[in-house]
């Protein structure tokens, strides 16, 4: 009574239309360069989902473009369609394969995250501070010296960044290292990130801040680790006293014991 | 005179709002002399001066405007003043500017006054996009351009997004479930006049020293709590927008349950009902936080509590938790009035039923308990306590579940109809469906906490949520104008002019927010006045894309005013459609029906023989089928 639907050409269409997006969408690095080793397993996940998607896509795409060829009416026809209330097997389908689809997405996120998150053993931490509208660092391990608008960071050692924020929000974004946290006044943040390409980066605060925000920047230099002990071995300068209390002052966002699954 | 000061109008409205401003203003100063303290108080985020007045005036107008009356005269046990209908609809244009119980008229009131503020937005947004043409600040400073995006966002979702459905659906919904009116006309017309003031606190902050407020709409802790006078504005404003819309979905929740025409049984309601219950479900339970949440930053601010100032023993994330748990549902409270439209306008124009209609209005209520379990996901790398990101973020995406199965039934219907598009409403609500669906995809992708620690706060957040509400929201908005204003209006509008609104807005929509997603997974953060110079060719690009879509928004405002005073006579039902509202005549007759319609059937049995949604008053009774039609049979 209905008619039938081409389904395996439709399904051929959006195979097809969706390896097509897929083959271009790949073929651009979205994120940019990667320099931290999460930086490639946030990319492939991001990959993962740009194939997943331009199927989503080309589906509705072909399948309301196929509606829109095939049904729509003819010149002069009052009539109305088929009385079609629904189809159970079809809204099963529709709602059980999606929700399979998002599950394995949230898995394979979940893996990803405890991956980009594990904290080794030995990593060295340095203390971030925010500042309308700057940034500085400390050293704790290494007699707590003190830099301004610059971070420099040994190659192929987990860092673990502390961060307090002195007055309001602010975000710590290096976009190499796809790794982003905001700074909290009152509470130590935690980020967790292992630069794995020699170079100069930026970072850039990306929690609204105030007027200065758009230019609230410092410099990011990874480099191997004779350099930065060289150059970390030349700063004088210590953590001055209200930061260093700020960091006694700060509560732990994952005060123990509920702090597993990292910061 | 003394006439017009007795009579609720403007005049005495106008006296309201001065002597309650004035009555503030003493209050405020008389309080601090006997404190003795200095008559004024000019730290920049206290003015009680200013703050008190901005709450004693607005009510001062209200109550002058005569909101107020009929209850005042009730609760005192007055002689109350009998029901005269003298309050009631409109016969010239002055009784729009007036305070009117006809769910009609405030219909219009809505939409009108929305969409002025539409505009106002759109021109903020014209010149934030002016600033970001090229890297670098050329025509505002930053602090200014800070205001801009946070007065945009603010307008744009308070005072129209928000409320624009609420006057669609004033107007609508009680011709669709055959009502006389809404259940509560009074407490209808002060929701619609609370509305205005909101409006006119957003936009007249910008005259208080230190500027309009400038912490993003989201409005952060800290930064919101030691900005200048504007913020609390903010705070104000929202109260009034937020009491207009709790009490207005109120209105809505005791409309539907209670004056459905007889027959008319919970799955005869039509999509665009159930879309309203769904939506006003989730108003009366998130909107109380927001403006809790706001109440709490401007005692911080006036009052020196310390909620969330970390100094004082406050605590800055938790304002996020508060935000967010009325914000996230808010987002669903800006689209399922328009799955709603949606579903209306598909199938009246494929003369389909709609595919699915249980499964469509289970996703609805789907979509409303999940809400309010996902409101961590924008706090990613906020520094909660991380292990909720994870329940947050499997709650984030199986919401994409129900929100799939509406544009997968939407599609369906399509299947087997007779696709019209000649009408723009139809080629906006198809549009949607493209435009939401990439919408959807970015929001799965952000729901991935790894993902999401990359692209938070950049601009492919501003890419998702501009094609979430504008290539969503506004789509169906457009969608819902278009079929309803001749029903509205009782004239027809001009498709042409339609037709060049409907491709510009796509092509405009497309140009303007699909490379924000690029530009943000690049490396560019968002709410900034300056940029790398690397991104300077895109958003170039962006701001022509975005004066293209406010250009041709020109063309509706022309199309909508010119067709209203000259287009050609509307019938009832031109695009005929089953409801029950297009079974009157257009625009409807003052109490709507002259006896309430009684209903028999589904409201989508388009194409099924002798099936009759409702039997209207007058009409013989001969006509309805001998079979029982089964609706949403699957």
């Amino acid at each position: 009574m209905y008619g039938r639907l081409p389904i395996a050409k439709m399904l051929a269409a959006t195979v097809a239309l969706a390896a097509a997006i897929s083959a271009v969408m790949l073929s651009i690095n979205w994120d940019g360069q990667e320099a931290s080793t999460a930086a490639p397993k946030i990319d492939d996940l991001l990959n993962v989902m740009i194939v997943l998607s331009s199927l989503v896509f080309s589906l509705v795409v072909v399948a309301l473009f196929y509606a829109l060829w095939k049904f729509k009416v003819k010149p002069g026809d009052e009539s109305d369609g088929e009385p079609i209330h629904g189809n159970t097997r079809l809204e099963i389908a529709w709602t059980v394969i999606p929700t399979i689809i998002v599950l394995f997405g949230a898995g394979y996120s979940w893996s990803v995250l405890n991956s980009i998150e594990k904290l080794g053993k030995n990593p060295l931490t340095v203390d971030v501070f925010s500042q309308q509208y700057a940034w500085s660092f400390g050293y704790p391990g290494k007699g707590n010296v003190y830099v301004q608008g610059e971070m420099h960071v040994p190659l192929n050692r987990q860092i673990q960044f502390k961060m307090h924020a002195q007055d309001v929000i602010h975000s710590f974004w290096v976009p190499e290292w796809r790794i982003k946290k905001d700074n909290v006044p009152g509470i130590t943040t935690t980020a967790i990130v292992t630069p794995d390409k020699l170079g100069t980066y930026q970072l850039i605060c990306t929690e609204l801040c105030g007027f200065g925000h758009a230019s609230m920047r410092a410099k990011v230099v990874v480099e191997t680790p004779a350099d930065f002990q060289k150059w970390v071995g030349s700063l004088e300068e210590k953590v001055p006293a209200p930061l260093a209390e700020s960091i006694n002052q700060d509560t732990e966002a994952n005060p123990t014991p509920i702090n597993a699954g990292g910061a | 005179m003394t006439a017009a000061i007795k009579q609720p109008g403007w005049i005495r409205g106008a006296l309201g709002a001065i002597l309650g401003a004035a009555f503030g203003f003493a209050l405020v100063v008389a309080l601090r002399k006997a404190s003795g303290l200095p008559a004024y108080q000019t730290e920049q985020t206290g003015y009680p001066q200013v703050v008190v007045p901005l709450i004693t005036g607005p009510l001062g107008f209200l109550l002058g405007f005569g909101c107020f009356d009929y209850w005042l005269r009730w609760a005192a046990g007055m002689p109350t003043i009998p029901e005269d209908h003298s309050q009631h609809g409109a016969t010239s244009w002055k009784d729009y500017f007036r305070f009117n119980t006809d769910h009609k008229v405030i219909g219009i009131q809505y939409i009108c006054t929305t969409f002025f503020f539409f505009f106002v937005g759109g021109l903020l947004a014209m010149l934030i996009r002016a600033e970001l043409a090229r890297p670098g600040t050329q025509i505002v400073d930053a602090a200014t351009f800070n205001s801009l995006f946070s007065t945009h966002a603010a307008i744009m979702i308070f005072l129209f997004v928000i409320p624009v459905f609420a006057g669609i659906a004033n107007y609508v919904l009680p011709l669709m479930i055959g009502a006389p009116d809404m259940a509560f006309p009074r407490l209808n017309a002060l929701s619609f006049w609370m509305l205005p003031l909101a409006g006119l606190m957003f936009v007249g902050s910008f005259l208080a020293p230190g500027g309009a407020f400038d912490a993003g709409w989201t409005g952060y802790a800290p930064l919101s709590t030691g900005a200048p006078l504007g913020q609390s504005f903010f705070n104000l404003g929202v109260q009034f927008a937020g009491a207009s819309s709790i009490a207005t979905a109120l209105n809505f929740l005791v409309t539907i349950i209670t004056m459905r025409a007889p027959g008319m049984t919970f799955w005869r309601m039509p999509l665009l009902v159930w879309a309203n219950l769904s939506t006003s479900l989730l108003v009366v339970a998130a909107t109380p936080f927001i403006a809790g949440v706001q109440f709490m930053v401007l005692f911080d601010r006036a009052l020196h509590t310390n909620f969330f100032q970390f100094a004082g023993g406050g605590d800055v994330v938790s304002y996020q938790h508060i935000f967010w748990f009325y914000s996230h549902p808010a987002v669903y409270i800006m689209m399922l009035p328009g799955f709603g439209i949606i579903s209306e306008v598909i199938s009246t124009h494929a003369r389909k039923p709609v595919f699915g209609y249980r499964l469509m209005a289970l996703a609805l209520i789907g979509i409303v308990v999940l809400s309010y379990s996902v409101w961590a996901h924008h706090m990613f790398v906020a520094g909660m306590f991380s292990w909720l990101r994870v329940p947050m973020m499997i709650t984030t995406l199986l919401i994409a579940v129900p929100t799939g199965i509406k544009i997968f039934s939407w599609i369906g219907t399509l299947y087997f109809g007779k696709i019209h598009t000649y009408s723009t409403a139809m080629l906006f609500a198809l549009a949607f469906i493209v435009t939401f669906t990439i919408g959807g995809i970015s929001g799965v992708m952000l729901g991935m906490v790894p993902i999401d620690i990359h692209v938070s706060d950049t601009y492919f957040i501003v890419a998702h949520i501009h094609f979430v509400l504008f290539g969503g929201s506004v789509f169906t908005i457009f969608s819902g104008i278009y079929h309803w204003f001749p029903k509205i209006t009782g004239r027809m509008y001009d498709e042409k002019l339609g037709r060049i609104h409907f491709w510009g807005t796509l092509f405009g929509t497309w140009v303007t927010f699909i490379p924000m997603h690029w530009i943000g997974m690049d490396g560019m953060p968002r709410r900034v006045a300056d940029y790398a110079t690397q991104f300077g060719d895109w958003n170039l690009l962006i701001s022509c894309g975005a004066f293209i879509l406010g250009a041709v928004q020109l063309v509706f405002l022309y199309n909508m005013i010119v067709s209203w005073r000259f287009g050609p006579k509307a019938v009832g039902n031109p695009w005929r459609a089953n409801s029950i509202e297009w079974q009157v005549s257009s625009p409807p007759p003052i109490f709507n029906f002259p006896e309430i319609p009684r209903v028999v059937g589904g409201p989508y049995e388009y194409g099924v023989p002798g099936a009759r949604h409702a039997i209207m008053p007058g009409e013989s009774v001969e006509a309805p089928s001998a079979e029982p039609t089964v609706v949403g049979s699957a």
